[in-house]
């Protein structure tokens, strides 16, 4: 682009497809961008494509959803619906539930569209769920990446907001229902809840402005951000590069795998079309959400099953497990003439409050109590870390206690026990669930780690049972090669880090406290097997009988 | 014979061997289930019924509800119930009761037409109580609309806005209403069994029950437009489903496409 490339002659390409590839490459430079691109390498793994997944579903979403603001209408006046759904007409109903009816039966492929947006909503929440848990057990979020998992977590809480107001928009008996119970959370909130509610809904739930402002939501801000965010996460991957199981030849300062052209780059366009398929094929083939079965909203009626979508279970859950009162005391308090409703309050901010704020801080947690703060690029197997992976499983039990509890009358009619039993079980798994669920995950970890060092020492028994000269019978035991070795030797294993003292000499409390932390992290490990420990295990008699061939020979 | 004893270890015969024994206990439960269900009609009682459903109350129900009917501390008195309970209740085979539980089941009716019939003849000549409902208010033909508003705001609670059935405290549940008779649904709802609210007919007239019960139907017959209902159970089946079949699906596709040829 300097003085000196123009003094050389002008490149003039051959085919008609040249002649415009090279008008478009010498005005914005696409060649440059083609070339990194394309070098950039990504590791094969399947548990790396959830990720994708998400930004798929995102992509159908955007298009299916296009697709329905063509026809919904946001507004909450008064209407007689007079569509095809015999058993709803003459009824009266808002024009926003009219339309979404209209959608369903009236306008062609409607349905199938509104399935497909849909379904894709739940897709995109539970792929990045899963996204979340992979990092999250892998070890990925450390330096460099804690603040993509940040941006992550972000867009969690953005795709369940996107869902919701989404789930509202049809203005159904269910959706309705969904919006009563935020409002009543929102009530709760003290001194400031009702002014909220107020200036939310536009004056007395549900009011008549709810659905037009939920939609401008839904499909403005909400979209927007979430797309601001996803250019973020992408642009980090891209500055970080993509992280890497451990294996032979892997390490921190390099990646291995496929490049993203033309290999990678053909697959992951392939994999759009197969998510595609399969949302076009659920869409097709199950319903979802049938609004017509639940009729217009009116304040009046619930509906038995009336039930968030599955990502905002949760604090549905918790609701649900939140009792009246405890013991005497009474949840609900009237504390200086203003009403305190508790059993609203903790349960619906509380538990979510928690989760969200671990879920955040959790980088910085760990750097603070393993003081790591390299740079890791190779993941660790989730039973390489017992600790961090048993805090997964205890946080995913606390989450799936409340989550199961949204469909505790769903469990009691379908398993024929009783709704309250449910209940008092969840209640007690809410707060003993996760301390058996980290107990018991630390312990698989730890097991299958001395498993890995015992394989790792010894070879994988073959099961055939051979008996010496002399009478004794032995077990054959077949060697590894070098690189499935690697894989059960080749990891970290952090030891306890003691407190130590801060520049005046003094051990102060936080680094004790850390200290605390780091004995409670890493006190239980399993260190790999070292290359004395594997020469060892190779030289101490059983070589013969470890060495296939000579096993062979004996057995004969 | 020989390739199946060596496939014996293969890592999937544990799931091949559990599937078939549950597709086996299925099936069994499946057909010992599946007897012959009984329609009950007709509303004049002779004296003979009434003499023939003593009996059959005497050697069947009295137990429990004691003799004439008068109760007893296993059962409740049946003076005055009416025609309209006895034919629900024993048509539907929840009584006689199998077991004492937080509320009798459906299950295979124990009695004929013609003894159910006599049966309530006897129950309806004790006292006064309602009866079965006339031949007109059932023929389906009301209308739809009204009855799904009146459905909504008056059963839905329990039963599910599709119907579909809900729970209640321990262990008392709302049934799906799906392959329920119009005449059942009519005496359901005049008589109030189990759990059940009485809707008198002041408070749902027999017109009103006439539309609910063309609702039901309605929806019944017309199914589900979008493709299979997932048991019609709302946002818990669709997410359970969305985490089992479609990301299972997709996890399958996904080590697939990463899967190398070695």
């Amino acid at each position: 682009m300097s003085a000196a490339s123009t003094a050389e002659p002008a490149f003039v390409a051959k085919t008609k497809t040249g002649r415009f590839t090279d008008f478009v490459d010498s005005r914005v430079g696409g060649s440059g961008i083609l070339r990194e691109f394309g070098r950039k390498v990504f590791p094969d793994h399947w548990s790396f494509m959830f990720g994708e997944v998400a930004l798929y579903s995102f992509v159908i979403l955007l298009l299916s959803g296009t697709f329905l603001t063509f026809f919904f209408d946001p507004s909450m006046a008064e209407t007689h619906y007079d569509g095809s759904y015999v058993p709803l007409k003459g009824v009266e109903m808002s024009v926003a539930y009219s339309s979404s009816l209209d959608i369903s039966f009236d306008v062609r492929g409607g349905l199938f569209m509104r399935q497909v947006h849909h379904w894709a909503a739940l897709l995109f929440v539970a792929s990045i769920a899963v996204h979340m848990l992979r990092v999250f057990f892998t070890g990925a979020f450390r330096r460099p990446r804690e603040m993509n998992w940040v941006v992550g977590s972000v867009l969690l809480i953005l795709a369940m907001a996107a869902g919701f107001t989404g789930y509202s928009l049809p203005d159904d008996l269910l959706s309705g229902n969904g919006l009563r119970i935020i409002d009543g959370v929102i009530k709760s909130i003290p001194v400031v809840g009702t002014y909220i509610s107020f200036f939310l809904f536009g004056g007395e739930f549900p009011g008549t402005a709810i659905i037009g402002r939920l939609y401008m939501l839904h499909i403005l801000l909400v979209p927007a951000l979430i797309l601001l965010m996803i250019v973020l996460h992408l642009f980090m991957v891209v500055v970080h590069k993509h992280t890497q199981y451990p294996g032979p030849g892997r390490n921190d300062n390099n990646v291995v795998g496929y490049p993203l052209g033309p290999v990678y780059a053909a697959k992951a366009g392939g994999f759009f079309f197969i998510v595609f398929g399969v949302l076009a094929l659920m869409a097709g083939f199950f319903t979802i959400n049938p609004i017509w079965n639940y009729g217009p909203y009116d304040p009046s009626p619930v509906s038995a099953g009336t039930q968030p979508d599955w990502y905002i279970g949760f604090v549905d859950g918790a609701l649900r497990l939140m009792p009246g009162t405890l013991g005497n005391w009474h949840v609900e308090q009237n504390w200086f003439g203003f009403v305190f409703t508790f059993n609203v309050l903790l349960p619906a901010l509380v538990p979510a409050g928690i989760l969200f704020t671990v879920m955040f801080m959790y980088p910085w947690i760990e750097r603070w109590i393993t003081k790591d703060d390299r740079e890791h690029h190779v993941l660790d197997r989730p039973r390489n870390a017992p600790t961090r992976t048993a805090i997964g499983v205890a946080g995913f039990i606390w989450y799936c206690v409340m989550w199961a509890a949204a469909g505790s009358d769903l469990i009691a009619t379908h398993f024929h026990v009783s709704l309250n039993d449910v209940t008092y079980w969840l209640r007690a798994l809410f707060f003993v669930g996760p301390i058996i669920g980290f107990v018991v995950a630390k312990r698989v970890a730890l097991a299958l780690q001395r498993k890995d060092r015992e394989i790792a020492l010894h070879g994988r028994e073959t099961g055939r049972i051979v008996r010496l000269p002399h009478g004794e019978f032995i077990e054959v035991h077949a060697p590894l090669d070098e690189y499935k070795r690697y894989k059960l030797v080749g990891f970290e294993s952090p030891e306890v880090l003691p407190a130590v003292p801060n520049e005046h000499g003094v051990v102060t409390r936080k680094e004790k406290r850390r200290a605390f932390l780091s004995r409670w992290f890493f006190e239980d490990r399993v260190a790999p097997a070292t290359p004395a420990e594997l020469e060892a295990a190779h030289g101490h008699g059983h070589a013969a009988v470890e060495a296939p061939e000579e096993a062979k020979s004996l057995s004969h | 014979m020989k390739a199946l004893s060596q496939k014996r270890r293969h890592p999937l015969a544990v799931i091949a061997l559990l599937l078939m024994g549950l597709l086996i206990t299925g099936g069994l439960y499946a057909v010992a289930t599946t007897v012959n269900e009984a329609k009950a009609s007709t509303t004049t009682y002779s004296t003979s019924d009434v003499e023939e459903g003593g009996k059959l109350f005497a050697a069947n129900c009295a137990t429990c509800h004691g003799m004439g009917a008068s109760g007893s501390k296993d059962g409740p008195s049946l003076v005055g119930v009416g025609a309209a309970a006895v034919d629900f209740q024993v048509g539907t085979g929840r009584m006689p009761m199998q077991m004492n539980g937080p509320q009798a089941l459906k299950k295979p009716v124990q009695f004929n037409d013609e003894q159910t019939h006599q049966l309530a003849a006897y129950v309806a000549s004790l006292g006064a109580g309602p009866a079965l409902p006339e031949e007109s208010l059932l023929d389906e033909k009301g209308d739809a609309a009204a009855g799904g508003e009146l459905f909504r705001t008056n059963c839905a609670m329990c039963h599910n806005a599709a119907a579909a059935g809900g729970a209640l405290t321990r262990g008392k549940f709302a049934p799906a209403l799906a392959d329920v008779s119009g005449k059942h649904i009519y005496e359901a709802m005049v008589t109030g069994p189990q759990n059940m609210p009485v809707f008198s007919d002041s408070n749902i007239t027999p017109e009103g029950k006439r539309d609910v019960i063309t609702f039901l139907k309605q929806i019944e017959t017309n199914g589900s437009p979008g493709g299979a209902d997932l048991g019609s159970l709302g946002p818990v089946a669709e997410g359970l489903f969305v985490w089992v079949a479609g990301l299972g699906v997709i996890i399958a596709f996904t080590i697939w496409l990463t899967s190398r040829t070695s």
